[in-house]
């Protein structure tokens, strides 16, 4: 579980996050939703410590990660996986080598076992056989999912996945929202999804929080987010026409 | 303001490079590596600069001694000295700076843009130690190698340049090569290109590590690491000679 306790940022004296405050709980799909600019990149950044927060508390299970130091950081960071919004795969590096890395880097397995668990992971997004293929090599489906099976090589105990959709095609989203949605449940592991993409949330989201003008405006389930009559949510989830359209016969079918 | 800025956080950032590597096995890999990027594929750059650079250094020499009573091995002499004191750990240290620092910068700016140093901190790897350590280390490792190399072929330059054009026969260079050689300044030309060494892949890496945006600001990194290094190698060379050499 992941406990965000009253966290502010600002850069340059401009502020992004403003006293926000959410639980992610273990074995869900937590999902972050908001419009560009809301600052949900910014808050999955601070929670992972890529950015400090100016205050506010980041627990995982309990432990104050935000006043933690370097050393003690990095053992939290063994148990996080992390799907960025690039896919962020090392270009020179082969497939495999990119889910070895990890592997490489902080366990003592034998070669045999490295390359078992990384046929496994391969395996696990359906990508065997691509092991000696480099990330310029393939889609961008391809790509993310190479970066799933990267983030799940140490079998981590927290899963981010920072716009895993974007730049893909719907049936590719599908696929990857998929899989996301499995490997938490399979594993039972902490997820926070960040997106907006309302697809995702309707298929894999398990608790939903809107932030809005760096605050947490709204926090529900994904049944709740649809029936909630929350103008900004509406603005948000009822974008465009179509989707006006759908709310207009959705309300006339209710009465 | 901007400068002091800067110098502050490239102390902040030494100090995180010189952490224990995670692993020393990869550590060494990466060395060797950087070794290949750095040192090897340098050396065709290094072998043109210096032939043409010995060779005009000498043509230039003969070309302007006209006294009786200067001895003719005195073009050897002066090509020697001024080939090792300045020109190969200077002139090369720059062009290094132009090829080198240009490729360090871009490639750990592309990693920033890109994140993948990003994943790398994610992960639990301390990114400065993994991508900048193996590149200083093969720096300080291999310049000097190449400023020796420079050097040999400097004066073969010079050679090949004095003896075409029958100015000089090849045991009056020779002579002059031979004579008044210190080994200090060997030792002061060497001690000069490590430091070099150091500050053009430190900095280059200091650019390519805070860079922020996209392609273009890739790009502006790499020349600002080329003219920030150029620049620090020019006044580190001016303090070094004061502190070795006076």
């Amino acid at each position: 579980m992941i406990e965000v306790k009253n966290v502010n940022k600002a850069f340059a004296g401009k502020t992004v996050l403003t006293d926000v405050s959410s639980v992610f709980e273990q074995g869900k799909v937590n999902m972050i939703i908001g419009q560009s600019g809301s600052g949900k990149s910014v808050l999955a950044k601070c929670i992972v410590g890529l950015h400090e927060v100016d205050s506010g508390q980041i627990l995982f299970d309990g432990k104050d990660f935000s006043a933690m130091n370097r050393v003690q950081r990095t053992e939290v960071r063994k148990e996080i996986g992390m799907l960025f919004q690039g896919s962020a795969l090392f270009d020179s590096m082969t497939v495999e080598e990119n889910v070895m890395f990890p592997l490489t880097m902080f366990t003592k397995k034998s070669k045999k076992e490295m390359q078992d668990r990384v046929d496994f992971c391969l395996d696990r997004v359906n990508l065997t056989g691509t092991n000696k293929l480099y990330p310029s090599e393939c889609s961008g489906g391809m790509q993310k999912r190479i970066g799933i099976a990267r983030a799940i090589a140490m079998n981590p105990k927290y899963l981010f996945c920072d716009e895993p959709n974007s730049g893909l095609d719907p049936i590719t989203s599908i696929i990857i929202d998929g899989l996301i949605k499995e490997i938490t449940y399979e594993y039972n592991i902490t997820t926070v999804v960040i997106s907006h993409d309302m697809n995702s949330v309707i298929e894999i989201s398990d608790s939903v929080m809107f932030i809005h003008n760096g605050k947490n405006w709204w926090q529900g389930d994904r049944d709740s987010i649809i029936t909630t009559e929350n103008p900004e949510i509406l603005n948000f989830v009822y974008a465009s026409d179509f989707m006006k359209e759908i709310r207009v016969s959705m309300q006339a079918n209710r009465k | 303001m901007n400068v002091i800025t800067n110098i502050g956080r490239y102390i902040l950032m030494l100090g995180v490079i010189f952490s224990r590597p995670e692993k020393m096995k990869i550590f060494r890999k990466r060395v060797f590596n950087e070794i290949e990027i750095i040192g090897i594929k340098s050396i065709p750059i290094v072998i043109l600069m210096s032939t043409f650079m010995g060779a005009v250094i000498a043509l230039q020499t003969a070309s302007n001694i006209d006294n009786p009573l200067l001895p003719d091995y005195t073009v050897g002499y002066i090509t020697q000295s001024s080939t090792i004191l300045e020109f190969s750990p200077t002139i090369i240290s720059l062009i290094l700076a132009g090829k080198v620092g240009s490729n360090v910068a871009s490639e750990i700016g592309s990693m920033r843009v890109t994140e993948q140093i990003d994943a790398l901190e994610i992960m639990g790897v301390n990114s400065l130690t993994f991508l900048v350590l193996p590149k200083i280390v093969a720096a300080i490792f291999f310049f000097p190698i190449l400023v020796i190399f420079s050097m040999g072929l400097s004066m073969v330059g010079g050679w090949l340049a004095l003896t075409a054009s029958g100015l000089l026969t090849t045991e009056t260079y020779v002579l002059g090569i031979r004579s008044f050689f210190e080994v200090y300044n060997v030792f002061y030309a060497l001690t000069k290109t490590i430091i070099f060494g150091f500050l053009i892949v430190s900095i280059a890496s200091f650019y390519g590590y805070y860079t922020k945006g996209g392609a273009l600001d890739v790009g502006r990194s790499s020349t600002q690491a080329v003219v920030s290094s150029s620049i620090a190698i020019l006044i580190a060379n001016f303090i070094l000679t004061q502190l070795m050499l006076l």
